[in-house]
């Protein structure tokens, strides 16, 4: 493999410092980067190892219900997180339904933001690939395509983002804390992955050197706790990225939906928020008609890139699976199966 | 093999085994391999290794036109680049077969690419990191021809041969006449893609040179057999060979044969006359290692008002690559299993510019049993019969094939015992009917099971120590499945000794042949022949003692003498025994030796048809509307002979259920139909099982005393467990949603509706 030199900076100056020479990258984790030098899609001149620095992995609950996550905090950690899991359920359970519990210990959130797609042609040098280097083409068009996007799709990339943790974290409308040799900014997640356009394969809104300090979520995130549930279809029933998965969250008043969340993992190059879905929630009780209503309004404007009209349907199933369960509530404990169609629907293990 | 180890017992019986075979020892390398002190292949670390990478082809098709050999040569740490240009040939053409387990291999013979992932150069560094970029600096170009993927990329053809040197066809009866007699006709086709072997231990190799003289650290499932092909490349006696494999990390019939890349890890070492380590990475086992041929598969089968067959007909179409075959012999899986008065089967083959076939875990019986036991479910639909029933109707007496009676059969048993536990006989037949809890759909289905006996030629060697200890040893390979400890057993009682007063010697080419780790025969080949040498060794013993005037044995030889915790004692009077080193030091003797060798009687062989039986009951569950498919339940019951170790045993067979889990639902090679090239070459996209698709698999093991089919009664249990399991969950599935797959594995999207 290509040689590179290896820094561990102590401070977060230091870190950028060394993130902003060309050809840097930053490592924490490394459960995806690590893939990404093997096959020679990622070839770095130097690894700026972050997983030193400083108050860069606490959970902080705020009093105004504002949530900060450290951007070193490990998947484990933030899902087994007590304090967190019950003001975020949906997302404790899509931190549960991903990978295995050996990466889960090592991956990190901000490293999780960071993840690149799936795709098959992305990691096969030999294919073109828009994401991989812009204007070689799309070798995915064409090839292999049941799980690539149904929506927000172009020729230029038909690539899926492959978070769980990401689908219920925009849905909660997260902010992405980003320090940067130009300073500190923020990022709401919703817009942080650009969609692919006819010119353009679409990527992610960091500039060379920037760094992701923290995940901000909202003081009314927990407002939907008793309400919010992941949901995930795989080809397998654990250690599987999704064909399509979705994140719905309720605020419930006297029986009627308050405040409707939703978003599809699986779908697109970003976790699919659908705002005129959540509008057509609220203000009404749950209903079947209901639930069907909002899944089309979500899948609105749904194409196939290949193979894959069926996820189509199948995500409009899952929209609304995942609604009927936000609204028959949270389970007490996170079921066995987290995010699973097999998890036993009283949170107790139904494969001990 | 004449049964030359038990001279005064008649052909027709199974010997008496002593008290070590039978229990549920635990593997004696456990302890080594989980705090790993276990040596695998890729952990040996000669002084002065050199580390070797191929490159690998990045088309299926065509030639290599150029390689910057300049850019890798001159990366740091690099030593060598062999390309075709320079590198040296073997003694044997790589394109030849000198051997009916020779698989036509790359070398750097030419400049050609038969398939993407082919080794086309070998970078050899001083770090294995220097090696990789020197590897990639090659940047090769290429000239491309069109390439030809899947079933229809090419024309069928007749094979001249299926599997290993199988015939391609097979007749008996009249099979217009059966289906013409039908009451019920039924035809169902299927497909079963490419699915790679992906052992955890990827495929390595340390070869070291000491003049004329070979060491190799490899893993191999064949180990006196491969050193002899391995000398035979490179023009060595084979006694110049030593191929240590004392632990493999799965091998499912990938790790047999010599394959290109560890040959030129070989020439490597002898041309920079240092040692050489090479190890696939994961992306390389999708092509130069062998696969599971995908087959394309039509039943027709004819059923009278009875529910009885009058006609089985199995076609199968193999996929195998365009410069060697290997056709998956899957249509054979329906010549002895179920009575049918008349019964063709018939291969076709198709090239594509994929790696060559080869055999994987259950070849021709894994993907044909998938095909027969739908075919079977449907034909029982059809009869309106439950499907365990119209299996009975069709129980075979005798081999459908061959007429012969069975060695022994105990499938009924299997059904019955399988069946209870399960609880089938509350299935409703109706699909559709069934539902949790939570109203998800369940479904129940059931196949049967069946897996021949072969067996390899194997020699054994035993030793007795005047110390009252023995050294038992053959070149045993132990691919995880519990060779070291199941032999070890075997070899205890040959020379009647409990387990910890043996030394028990395997896994390396310098020790008596121990056969080949395949076709599930290891226990019977090499355990025959510990046994037979023990038995060779306790008889110069007992020889020693009745001959002995001082000896409390003296005189005994006609009525003959046990063996037993290390003494012998007379047979028709069991207070008269001595101690094995009571006998050796009266005859001032350190050591005695014996040597046996394991078979069956060809009498028997050509008398009986020998095959192991079982039935899988499975239950799926599967989610009403999204289609998210469980194998909630699996329940085996297999008759497999005598079972030397049954922990072990029923780890082999729940692990074979378990792949059969994996056949059904998940494993699937993806080749881009353009490329040709392999798109999910690594675990994240290649699935296998993982434990939350298995919460509940069990595996009952029926007795079954065997008198023809070894001396020591022994079928085996290494693939059994595939066949049936497949079936059953498509079965299940279709019980749970009236849907009857085309194609294996079975999506979400196949049910969705």
């Amino acid at each position: 493999m290509k040689s590179f030199d290896y820094i561990r900076p102590a401070t977060l100056e230091e870190a950028i410092a060394a993130g902003s020479q060309p050809g840097a990258s930053y490592l924490a984790g490394g459960t995806n980067l690590l893939d990404l030098m093997k096959v020679d899609v990622a070839r770095p001149d130097r690894i700026v190892d972050i997983t030193r620095l400083p108050g860069l992995d606490r959970t902080e609950m705020h009093d105004d219900g504002t949530i900060r996550i450290g951007a070193l905090v490990r998947n484990a950690d933030l899902a087994r997180d007590k304090a967190f899991a019950a003001a975020c359920p949906a997302v404790a359970e899509a931190l549960l339904s991903g990978a295995s519990p050996q990466l889960r210990n090592a991956a990190t959130v901000g490293g999780n933001l960071m993840q690149q797609t799936r795709c098959a042609y992305f990691y096969d040098p030999h294919s073109a690939c828009n994401r991989r280097q812009q204007g070689t083409g799309c070798d995915a068009l064409g090839g292999d395509t049941r799980n690539h996007a149904v929506l927000g799709w172009s020729d230029s990339c038909i690539a899926t983002h492959p978070s769980d943790f990401c689908v219920p974290l925009t849905a909660l409308d997260a902010v992405v804390e980003i320090e940067g040799p130009e300073g500190p900014r923020d990022a709401p997640l919703s817009r942080f992955y650009s969609l692919p356009d006819e010119a353009a394969p679409g990527g992610v809104d960091l500039a060379h050197g920037e760094l992701i300090t923290a995940l901000r979520l909202p003081s009314d995130a927990a407002s939907f706790a008793g309400h919010a549930r992941y949901l995930k279809l795989r080809e397998r029933t654990s250690y599987a990225f999704a064909i399509v998965s979705a994140a719905a969250m309720l605020r419930m008043e006297g029986g009627v939906i308050a405040e409707a969340r939703i978003a599809l993992g699986g779908v697109a190059a970003r976790p699919w928020r659908s705002v005129i879905a959540e509008e057509r929630l609220r203000d009404a009780a749950p209903s079947a008609d209901l639930f069907v209503e909002a899944a089309e309004a979500v899948l609105q404007g749904a194409e196939p890139s290949g193979e894959n009209a069926f996820k189509i349907e199948l995500s409009k199933r899952l929209v609304i699976r995942a609604l009927q369960r936000a609204a028959e509530g949270t389970p007490e404990r996170m079921p066995a199966l987290p995010a699973s169609v097999f998890a036993s629907d009283t949170g107790v293990s139904d494969h001990a | 093999m004449p049964d030359t180890h038990t001279p005064t017992a008649p052909t027709a019986s199974r010997v008496r085994l002593g008290s070590n075979a039978g229990q549920p020892m635990t593997r004696r390398d456990g302890v080594a391999k989980v705090t790993g002190s276990a040596t695998y292949a890729a952990d040996n670390r000669p002084s002065d290794l050199l580390h070797a990478v191929f490159a690998s082809a990045g088309i299926a098709r065509g030639r290599v036109s150029h390689m910057d050999v300049d850019a890798a040569k001159s990366h740091p740490g690099v030593v060598k680049v062999l390309t075709p240009q320079n590198c040296p040939s073997l003694e044997i053409d790589p394109d030849a077969k000198p051997h009916a387990f020779s698989w036509r291999i790359e070398v750097l013979q030419n400049d050609s690419v038969r398939y993407a992932g082919q080794p086309i150069a070998l970078v050899v560094a001083e770090t294995l990191e220097a090696a990789t970029e020197g590897a990639r600096l090659l940047s090769p170009t290429y000239e491309e021809q069109p390439v030809r993927i899947g079933f229809d990329g090419d024309a069928p053809y007749d094979p001249p041969a299926i599997g290993i040197g199988s015939a391609p066809s097979f007749t008996k009866g009249d099979i217009d006449a059966g289906h013409a007699s039908a009451e019920y006709s039924t035809e169902t086709s299927i497909e079963t893609p490419i699915q790679y072997h992906n052992a955890m231990e990827t495929h390595a190799i340390v070869a070291e040179w000491n003049g004329d003289r070979l060491t190799l650290d490899t893993p191999n499932q064949a180990i006196v057999m491969a050193r002899g092909m391995f000398a035979g490349y490179f023009g060595l006696p084979p006694e110049n060979v030593t191929l240590r494999s004392p632990y493999l990390g799965g091998g499912f019939g990938s790790k047999a044969v010599p394959i290109g890349p560890q040959l030129l890890a070989i020439l490597a070492a002898r041309m920079l006359k240092r040692p050489v380590k090479l190890a696939l990475r994961r992306d390389q086992m999708f092509g130069p290692v062998l696969h599971r041929g995908a087959t394309r598969q039509t039943l027709k089968l004819g059923t009278d008002a009875d529910g009885r067959l009058t006609a089985l007909e199995h076609h199968s179409t193999g996929v195998t690559s365009s410069f060697d075959e290997f056709i998956e012999p899957a249509a054979n899986a329906s010549h002895n299993l179920y009575a049918s008065p008349a019964i063709v089967t018939r291969h076709k083959a198709v090239r594509a510019d994929i790696g060559t076939p080869g055999p994987m875990r259950a070849p021709g019986e894994a993907s044909g049993s998938a095909a027969l036991e739908i075919a079977m479910d449907i034909a029982a639909e059809a009869a309106g019969l439950d499907p365990l029933e119209f299996r009975l109707r069709n129980y075979a007496e005798t081999d459908p094939a061959s007429g012969k009676p069975f060695s022994s059969k105990a499938l009924r048993e299997c059904y019955a015992a399988a069946a209870k536990q399960f609880s089938w006989a509350s299935r409703p037949r109706a699909p559709g009917q069934m539902r949790d809890d939570v109203g998800r759909l369940v479904g129940w289905g059931m196949g049967s099971c069946l897996f021949p006996n072969p067996m390899f030629p194997a020699q054994a060697r035993a030793v007795l120590r005047r110390d009252g200890t023995a050294l038992v040893e053959t070149a045993g390979a132990d691919m995880g499945q519990g060779a070291w400890t199941a032999l070890a057993q075997i070899a205890a009682d040959g020379v009647g000794l409990p387990a910890d007063r043996i030394e028990f010697r395997s896994g390396t080419s310098d020790l008596p042949d121990g056969g080949i780790a395949g076709g599930s025969g290891h226990t019977a080949s090499a355990g025959g022949a510990l046994y037979a040498a023990g038995s060779d060794v306790i008889a110069k013993l007992a020889g020693l003692a009745t001959n002995d005037p001082a000896s409390p044995l003296f005189g005994a030889g006609n009525v003959g003498v046990a063996a037993r915790n290390g003494r012998l004692f007379r047979a028709d009077d069991e207070t008269r025994s001595e101690r094995y080193e009571d006998i050796l030091a009266r005859a001032g003797l350190d050591e005695i030796e014996g040597a046996g060798s394991g078979g069956r009687d060809p009498a028997n062989a050509e008398a009986r048809a020998m095959f192991s039986h079982g039935a899988v009951f499975a239950e799926v569950t599967i989610d009403p509307d999204l289609y998210q498919i469980r194998v909630s339940r699996l329940v085996g019951a297999f008759a497999a002979g005598r079972i030397i170790n049954p922990k072990l045993a029923k780890s082999q067979l729940t692990g074979g259920m378990i792949w059969g889990v994996g056949f059904a639902l998940h494993e699937e090679g993806l080749h881009d139909t353009r490329t040709g090239r392999p798109m999910n070459a690594d675990l994240a996209g290649y699935h296998v099982p993982v434990n939350a698709d298995v919460p509940s698999v069990e595996a009952l093991i029926i007795d079954e005393e065997d008198p023809y089919v070894n001396p020591l009664g022994i079928k085996g249990v290494g693939e059994i467990g595939i066949t049936g399991t497949v079936g059953a969950i498509a079965n299940a599935v279709w019980h749970a949603t009236g849907a009857r797959i085309k194609s294996f594995p079975i999506h979400i999207d196949a049910l969705l509706r």
